[in-house]
C-alpha cells in the first residue's frame, strides 16, 4: 500500500517534469528570442538559483545546519567548469595576461571538440560533475573544523570561507590557473546547445532547456536523498541533536555527508552560473549572491524543496524582468510618473520582498511541498504538549 | 551469578569544583529492572549522561554486557584539581561517542522529552532503525537497496502496532498528547534494538492512573524484549511497585542499595528524603 502510493506519486512528478521541459522547449522555439530576452533570461537564470536554492535548503532547512558559504562553493564549482572547458585554442587569448593557461588540456577537445555533439555533451556533463566534486573536496575539508560549530558561529566561519575563496582566485599568483582577476570566458555555455545548421543560423533551440534539465536532474537527486533513510536522520539532527544522536544518528558524519552534498549540487549550480553568465569571474560571487540564494531559501520555506525552486523563478523574474519599466522615466496623461528612474526597481523590489516576509512568516510553502496542497488531508489540529520538566 | 549487563565502576564526574558523581559503582543485571533514585540534584541525571557518552566522566569504568564503553582517569588540569577517589586506579581512555553507545545497545528517554518534534510518529521510530541499515548514501539515494528500507519500514510498523501508536503513525510527533509522547520515546528507544533500556523520569507529570498504565507497559516490554531497565523515578509508587533493586543516591554518593523493602526502611535514606532532625541526638 504505502509502497504503491508512493510510486504513483514518483510517477506524476516525472510526468509534471516532463511537461514542463516540453513547455520550455516549444516556449524557446514559438516565442521570438530577441523580443523576449529578459523572459529566457530570467528562465536560465531562475534554474540556476533554484538548484543553488534547494542545495542550500538541504544544509539549512533539512539538516538546520546555518551555513553561509553557498557563493564560495558556487565560484569553485564555476571556476572548475570553466578552466576545464576552455577550448585549447582559445586558451592564448583568454589568458593574454599571463601568456597562456597552465592548464593544457579542454574535456571537450578531449571528446572531439566543442563543435561537436559528443564533445559538448560529454566535456560539459564531466566538467559539471567534476565542478561539484571540487566544491564536495573542498566542503570535506572546510567542513573538519568548521562543522564543530553551531548555528550563528558556523554561519560567519561558512561567510568568512566564502570571503576567502574570492580573494584566493583573484589572486595574481595564481593567474595562468584563475586568471587572476580578469573573467575566464570562451567556453561552452548554454547558447552552445542550440542547433545550428551548416550557415551557423540557429534552427532548434535548446540552450534554456538545457538549464533546466540539468537543474532537475539534480533537484531530482536532492529529492531523493532528502527522502531516503539518510534524510530522515538530517532531519532529526535538525529537530534534536542530542536525539539523533541517542537513536545512533552519527552527527559528524551525517553533518558532513550534509555539507559535501550541498555543496556538490552548489558546484553544479556555480558552473551552471558560468554557464549561463558566459563567463566566470571571482567577483560576481560575493556574499550578497549567498544572501538572495539564503532569500530565496526563507521566501519559498525552509524545508520546501518545491518552494525554493517556486521562489527562485520568482525572485529572478521579479528582479529581472518585471519590475524592468520602473527603472525607465515614464509619462502618464503628459505628467511624468515620480520616483521613477535608474535604481528605482531595487527600491521596490526590497519593499516586496519585506511584505512578503512579513505576511508569510513560514515562507510561502513552509515545509510543504507542492503535492501537498492538491491532497487533501484531514489532520487534527496540533495540540501542543505541556511543558513538563521533571 | 547474575549475568550483569550494565557495570559502573567508581564511576565519578566532576564539573570544575564540583562532584557531581562521587565514586558510583553499580550493575543491572540481565533482565532486571533497577531504579535509581535521590533528591533533586544528587546527580542522577549526570550518571545516565555519563553512561550514554554525553559527559565524558573524569574517573571511572563503565561496561557494557562486559565490554568497556566508557573509560576514563583524571587527565591534565584535572589531575590536580581532582577530589574523588581511586584516582589511580584506571589507566586506559575509552571514549565512545553517544550514538555508538547506542549501536553497542543502550537506549534512552529523555527527562524533557525529546522527540523529533515536525517529524512523523512513524518517521520518529525510523530514524532509530537507521543505524542498522546497510546501505550508504548513494545506495539509499538511488533505492538500490529496496529490500532494506522495506525491512526498516515493516519493523517500525510492527513496533508501533505492539506499542498501540499504529493508528497515529502520520502524526505530527509534537502534536500527540503528553503520555502518548513518552510512550512514543520509549517506542523509539525500543526501534534500536537495546539490551539497555535507560528510562530518565519516564512518569513525570503523569497521573495515577497513567502511572499505573506505564508500570505495566514497563513489565510487559522488559519480557517482550529481553530488555534490562534501569530508570530513574520520582514516583516512589512506581519505584517500590516495579524494580527488583534500588540504588539511593544522594550528593552525588551511593548512599543505599537493595530491595524495595530494605532501601524503604534504611535510615540513611529516610533522612536524606525528609532531612534529619535537629533533636536527632535526645
Amino acid at each position: 500500500m504505502l509502497q504503491q502510493k508512493s510510486k504513483k506519486g514518483a510517477f506524476l512528478a516525472l510526468v509534471c517534469v516532463a511537461a514542463l521541459l516540453a513547455l520550455v522547449v516549444a516556449l524557446e522555439n514559438t516565442l521570438d528570442p530577441t523580443k523576449n530576452i529578459l523572459l529566457f533570461t530570467s528562465l536560465k537564470k531562475g534554474a540556476v538559483y533554484a538548484l543553488v536554492a534547494v542545495s542550500m535548503n538541504l544544509l539549512n532547512g533539512f539538516t538546520g545546519l546555518f551555513s553561509l558559504g553557498q557563493a564560495g562553493f558556487m565560484l569553485l564549482g564555476a571556476y572548475t567548469y570553466a578552466i576545464l572547458t576552455i577550448p585549447v585554442e582559445s586558451r592564448e587569448s583568454v589568458y593574454y595576461l599571463y601568456g597562456g593557461s597552465a592548464v593544457k588540456f579542454s574535456l571537450p577537445d578531449l571528446f572531439g571538440g566543442a563543435d561537436t555533439v559528443p564533445g559538448l555533451v560529454l566535456g560539459v556533463l564531466i566538467a559539471l560533475i567534476l565542478a561539484g566534486c571540487v566544491a564536495a573536496a573542498v566542503a570535506w575539508l572546510i567542513g573538519l573544523p568548521v562543522l564543530r560549530l553551531k548555528s550563528d558561529y558556523l554561519a560567519i566561519a561558512t561567510l568568512g570561507f566564502g570571503e576567502i575563496i574570492r580573494a584566493i582566485f583573484q589572486w595574481d599568483k595564481l593567474g595562468p590557473v584563475t586568471n587572476g582577476a580578469n573573467a575566464l570566458k570562451n567556453f561552452p555555455t548554454f547558447s552552445s546547445f542550440n542547433i545550428t545548421n551548416a550557415d551557423g543560423q540557429v534552427v532548434f533551440r535548446l540552450s534554456t532547456f538545457v538549464a533546466f534539465l540539468i537543474a532537475a536532474v539534480c533537484i531530482a537527486l536532492i529529492v531523493l536523498l532528502i527522502n531516503s533513510s539518510y534524510g530522515r536522520a538530517f532531519k532529526a539532527i535538525r529537530e534534536d541533536e542530542i536525539a539523533a544522536e541517542a537513536m545512533g544518528v552519527n552527527l559528524a558524519k551525517h553533518k558532513r555527508l550534509a555539507f559535501c552534498v550541498s555543496s556538490f549540487f552548489a558546484g553544479v549550480g556555480g558552473g551552471m552560473f558560468a554557464m549561463f553568465a558566459n563567463q566566470a569571474q571571482a567577483k560576481t560571487f560575493t556574499t550578497a549572491m549567498t544572501y538572495e540564494i539564503l532569500l530565496i531559501v526563507v521566501i519559498g520555506g525552509i524545508g520546501s524543496v518545491s518552494g525554493s525552486a517556486i521562489a527562485a523563478f520568482l525572485y529572478v523574474a521579479a528582479s529581472e524582468w518585471w519590475l524592468r519599466f520602473l527603472d525607465a522615466e515614464m509619462w502618464v496623461f503628459g505628467i511624468k510618473v515620480p520616483f521613477l528612474r535608474t535604481g528605482f526597481r531595487m527600491v521596490v523590489f526590497s519593499i516586496i520582498i519585506m511584505i512578503v516576509v512579513l505576511f508569510f512568516r513560514q515562507g510561502l510553502m513552509g515545509s510543504r511541498e507542492l503535492p501537498d496542497l492538491f491532497r487533501r488531508r484531514p489532520r487534527k489540529s496540533p495540540r501542543k504538549a505541556g511543558e513538563h520538566n521533571g | 551469578m547474575a549475568e550483569n549487563v550494565l557495570r559502573l565502576e567508581d564511576v565519578t564526574m566532576q564539573f570544575g569544583g564540583v562532584v557531581a558523581v562521587n565514586n558510583l559503582s553499580l550493575e543491572v543485571n540481565r533482565g532486571e529492572i533497577v531504579a535509581l533514585i535521590g533528591p533533586n540534584g544528587a546527580g542522577k541525571t549526570t550518571a545516565f549522561n555519563c553512561i550514554t557518552g554525553v559527559y565524558e566522566p573524569t574517573n571511572g569504568r563503565v561496561s557494557l554486557a562486559g565490554e568497556v564503553i566508557v573509560e576514563n582517569h583524571p587527565q591534565g588540569k584535572m589531575k590536580t584539581m581532582y577530589q574523588g577517589e581511586n584516582s589511580g586506579k584506571y589507566t586506559g581512555v575509552v571514549r565512545l561517542t553517544p550514538d555508538q553507545i547506542t549501536q553497542k545497545g543502550i537506549a534512552r528517554t529523555f527527562q524533557n522529552i525529546r522527540l523529533f518534534g515536525a517529524l512523523t510518529v512513524f518517521e520518529n521510530v525510523l530514524v532509530a532503525k537507521h543505524m542498522r541499515a546497510r546501505q550508504n548514501f548513494l545506495s539509499a539515494a538511488f533505492r538500490l537497496n529496496k529490500a532494506e528500507e522495506k525491512r526498516m519500514r515493516e519493523e517500525s510498523m510492527a513496533l508501533l502496532e505492539e506499542q498501540g501508536l499504529a493508528h497515529l503513525k502520520d502524526e505530527v510527533a509534537s502534536s500527540l498528547p503528553y503520555g502518548l509522547q513518552r510512550r512514543l520515546e520509549i517506542a523509539r528507544a525500543l526501534a534500536t534494538d537495546p539490551k539497555l533500556l535507560l528510562l530518565d523520569e519516564p512518569a513525570a507529570g503523569m497521573n495515577p492512573q497513567e502511572t499505573q498504565e506505564l508500570t505495566d507497559f514497563i513489565k510487559q516490554i522488559r519480557t517482550e524484549y529481553d530488555l534490562s531497565v534501569f530508570m530513574i523515578e520520582h514516583h516512589m509508587d512506581l519505584v517500590m511497585q516495579i524494580s527488583d533493586r534500588i540504588y539511593v543516591l544522594d550528593f552525588g554518593r551511593l548512599i543505599s542499595q537493595g530491595t524495595p523493602e530494605a532501601v524503604q526502611n534504611d535510615q540513611r535514606v529516610i533522612d536524606a528524603y525528609l532531612g534529619v532532625a535537629d533533636d536527632a541526638e535526645d
